[in-house]
């Protein structure tokens, strides 16, 4: 790609990119939200036309003028969410849209389903072409995307942060995979801004910012700071440091928690941990293992179906989020856009969304909109919140910054108790630095912190205890400076040595 | 201010472009049909809309006319338009709109010999608490059981229906009348403030559109109210109870299409027929989306849609245009309105990103998914 340039109303997204992959490589693309990534791979893909600049294949320059024509060209994308359709088969999936065709009517499925278990073989898989989508994992159904793509003959093969699903021992196996990938010649770039990783597996890297490239490195070559002062244009500490803690007495004390499912199928079976005021105290387990209903039976959005929530030493159990919100808890949700935010509405009310009906934001039944800006503007000011004015409505705003307009809402009155669930999600180096340190500052002041993550970095980074989830169970509990990641990440996937029936407890004896 | 100006311009935009080419396209149909007339005409659009112009705006007689016709407009117009601020698509007006008539009528006929001062005020709460009452029932059974307000306000319709015909043709008949209707109102009917028949009425919707904008824009009540149509997740997040918002917001737009039928009644009608042949009700949707569910675009709507009710006599008597050209008129009006998308491209008018989207994404999300509270 050559001096691929793309301005939209108002930005400059790619500006005069230059991008160069070779077979048998692995190139990494890296860059903060909104650098121009995505744009730059849209128009690889043919989802955007640029305004400037061309895309050579094999020295030869080529429009790319869909998804289609790409796939035809030998461009394939792997998407960080998923484009499968669960209730089908792996087949089906892989299929769909290239359907091979025996005769006019029916589909060739003896020799289709023959060429996927090849294609698989060739990695050591073993596949079920006809296993439904749904049943697989995580890191299988990546697989089924990769070979969607080998199917469909793609030399170029672009993957927009697959890891950021997985465990370590699944990024461990992907990375496995790209490589032999890489020694069957496939030029593969891929987007990542987990710095570590990109440093593990790619040959070359290519970091994009503000549009521009600012830099290109080999791995043997950089370092994760030089590679992160790159990205961000100014010095980033990437692990906070998290300096001494203090805990005191439990502020959040669940006993013997259970929670349904929206299906009714219980999910959290009988959790019992502590928070005490001044920790943060972590839980780690692959996305779907209960947490999200756990956090969402504490916060009173979900009715709990059995044990007890403490708050401060008051029965919370069933509280309503109002009555929560008013004894000091402060919850930043995992789905921002379903829970935090209205989108639709301008900043100054999104920052008020809990407390819009108590002074100083109304007097009795009147909204008192001079307060509610005021409000506002402090907050944008206080929490760096990139926006032009607090009246643009929320789904204006990058998903770094619609965060910061969560956590500036949460992170201030009196706090007894602060949820994290997925507070970095989706967010690039510089945002993730900033909420880290906000969540540190607030556990100083003595607010307990429960943190939720599907990234283990994050956990293993802040937390004084880390609690693992596995299958709706709190499998561990293990203290947070002296934990080891493998360890952690084997809790995550397998739940222990007695398949997560046994809490296991490596606890500090306090 | 500039800014202000720059949103109402944004927002406008495109119900303009839509009455614009709603024009365009009832003067296609004017010359098109002109040979049935009078022989072909090139400026028979012309003489037409001005016909209607000043049979809606063009006297003092014509401007009350046209305010009484936009009255129940605009009142059932708000109760369309707040249910689009909670996230329902209130198909019920109708149905609110004629309970709120017949409660009111019931309550001034009994009142026939009492004195204005006591029957005017009663018989239109009357009203009000009927219209309220109607929608409260979707309301509630939307909130506890799920059941969509689509389906139950249409089917309370003709309930609605049924009802007024059984009470007037019934109990209520009046003993001196020769169709199914009721006695005269004497006492409950609304003193006539200007013209010929400018009744107290045209002040109720005056009252109510401030009233709705503050409920909306200025109340925290109002804010819950756009929130949970927003976003009912969010909603619940931020303390709020969206069961009880989703209740209180249908009775308050049951209330004001039961206003709009009280007022019909007491101050337009005079006495209330067994089939009311009225399509206020559905007329008010149109409103609502042309008015993009605020109040104050819902008032300039009913404004417009009343004068075109006000002038379309004037436009057969002097182009010899029917009446019915004025519903045309407002279908291909909605029509556009409803195309949004394809004017937006044809014109190249840029996403305001506020405005119809959401008003329309309730109604298409009415049909589809079931959103739960």
């Amino acid at each position: 790609m050559r001096g691929i340039t793309k301005r939209y109303p108002g930005v400059l997204a790619n500006d005069g990119i230059d991008l160069d992959v070779r077979q048998g490589e692995i190139h990494a693309l890296l860059g903060e939200n909104g650098a121009g990534k995505s744009t730059l791979m849209n128009i690889l893909y043919g989802l955007a036309v640029p305004d400037a600049g061309e895309i050579l294949l094999d020295g030869k320059p080529v429009t790319i003028s869909g998804p289609h024509d790409a796939i035809d060209q030998g461009i394939s994308m792997v998407h960080q969410h998923f484009m499968l359709v669960p209730v089908l088969s792996v087949a089906e999936n892989i299929l769909l849209g290239e359907e091979p065709m025996a005769g006019r009517v029916f589909l060739d499925r003896a020799g289709s389903h023959r060429r996927i278990r090849e294609l698989g073989e060739r990695f050591g898989w073993e596949i079920d072409p006809d296993k439904p989508v749904g049943s697989l994992s995580v890191g299988w159904q990546q697989r089924v995307e990769i070979l969607k793509a080998l199917y469909r003959n793609a030399r170029v093969l672009v993957l927009d942060e697959p890891t950021a699903v997985l465990t370590p021992q699944e990024t461990r196996e992907i990375f496995g995979v790209l490589r032999a990938l890489r020694a069957e010649g496939y030029a593969i770039i891929f987007i990542s801004h987990k710095l570590y990783e990109v440093l593990e597996v790619a040959d070359r890297i290519t970091v994009i910012r503000r549009g521009k490239v600012v830099g290109s490195r080999i791995p043997a070559e950089t370092n994760e700071d030089d590679l992160a002062e790159l990205m961000v244009g100014r010095n980033v500490q990437l692990t906070v440091d998290r300096g001494e803690s203090h805990p005191g007495e439990p502020t959040l004390v669940v006993e013997d928690l259970k929670a349904r499912d929206d299906r009714g199928h219980e999910v959290v079976h009988d959790v019992s941990f502590e928070v005490r005021a001044g920790e943060i105290f972590g839980i780690a387990g692959v996305a779907g293992n209960g947490q999200d209903e756990l956090v969402e039976a504490i916060v009173g959005l979900r009715h709990a179906a059995g044990g007890h929530v403490t708050l401060d030493g008051r029965n919370v159990t069933g509280a309503s989020p109002r009555h929560l919100h008013q004894q000091g808890l402060a919850f930043v949700p995992g789905d921002r856009h379903r829970f935090g935010l209205v989108l639709t509405f301008p900043l100054t009310d999104n920052l008020v969304l809990n407390d819009y009906y108590h002074t100083p934001f109304a007097n009795g039944l009147q909204r008192n909109d001079e307060a509610i800006e005021a409000n506002a503007e402090e907050a944008v000011e206080k929490y760096d919140v990139r926006t032009p004015s607090t009246t643009v409505t929320a789904g204006t705003l990058s998903g770094g910054n619609q965060q910061k307009v969560v956590v500036a809402r949460e992170f201030e009155g009196t706090l007894k108790l602060l949820v994290l669930d997925q507070p970095t999600r989706g967010l690039d180096v510089g945002s993730i630095e900033f909420i880290h340190r906000q969540a540190i500052a607030r556990r100083d002041s003595g607010v307990a912190i429960l943190l939720v993550s599907a990234e283990l970095d994050e956990v293993l980074e802040l937390s004084d205890r880390i609690g693992v989830m596995f299958r709706g169970r709190m499998v561990a509990v293990l203290d947070g400076r002296s934990v080891d990641r493998e360890a952690v990440g084997l809790l995550m996937a397998t739940g222990g040595r007695g398949g997560g029936t046994q809490p296991q407890t490596i606890e500090e004896s306090a | 201010m500039r800014a202000a100006l720059e949103r109402v311009r944004s927002v406008a935009v495109l119900p303009a472009v839509a009455i614009g080419l709603a024009l365009v396209v009832g003067a296609v149909i004017m010359i098109l049909s002109s040979p049935l007339v009078g022989g072909f005409d090139l400026t028979l659009p012309l003489t037409a809309y001005q016909a209607l112009a000043v049979g809606a705006f063009g006297s003092g007689n014509a401007l009350v006319s046209t305010l009484v016709n936009a009255t129940p407009l605009v009142l059932a117009g708000l109760a369309v338009g707040i249910g689009f601020k909670a996230g329902l698509f209130n198909i019920g007006a109708q149905g609110q709109f004629l309970i709120g008539a017949l409660s009111a009528t019931i309550v001034a006929i009994a009142l026939n010999g009492a004195s204005p001062a006591v029957a005017i005020p009663l018989s239109l709460l009357a009203g009000m608490a009927g219209g309220l009452a109607w929608g409260f029932v979707p309301g509630f059974l939307k909130a506890f059981t799920g059941a969509h307000e689509v389906v139950t306000t249409i089917m309370l319709n003709f309930v609605a229906i049924q009802i007024v015909s059984y009470v007037i043709s019934g109990p209520l008949r009046g003993a001196e009348v020769t169709f199914a209707r009721t006695d005269n109102i004497v006492a409950g009917e609304l003193p006539i403030l200007i013209g010929r028949d400018g009744h107290l009425g045209l002040l109720l919707a005056a009252v109510a559109v401030p009233a709705a904008w503050w409920l909306l824009y200025r109340s925290t009540i109002g804010f819950e109210i756009r929130t949970v149509g927003a976003n009912p997740d969010a909603a619940r997040y931020g303390g709020m109870q969206p069961k009880w918002i989703t209740v209180l917001a249908m009775s308050v737009c049951g209330l004001l299409a039961g206003t709009a039928g009280a007022g019909e009644i007491l101050g337009e009608v005079g006495y209330m027929p067994a089939s009311y042949g009225t399509t206020v009700g559905f007329d008010a949707i149109a409103v609502a989306l042309l008015g993009r569910a605020h109040p104050v675009g819902i008032l300039f709507a009913g404004l417009l849609f009343g004068g075109m009710q006000a002038g379309a006599g004037l436009m057969q008597v002097q182009a010899g245009i029917p009446v019915q050209m004025v519903s045309v008129l407002q279908a291909v009006i909605l029509f556009f309105l409803a195309a949004e998308l394809i004017v937006r491209r044809v014109l190249r008018i840029r996403a305001p990103g506020t405005g119809v989207e959401a008003e329309l994404e309730t109604v298409s999300r009415s049909y589809g998914e079931q959103t739960s509270l």
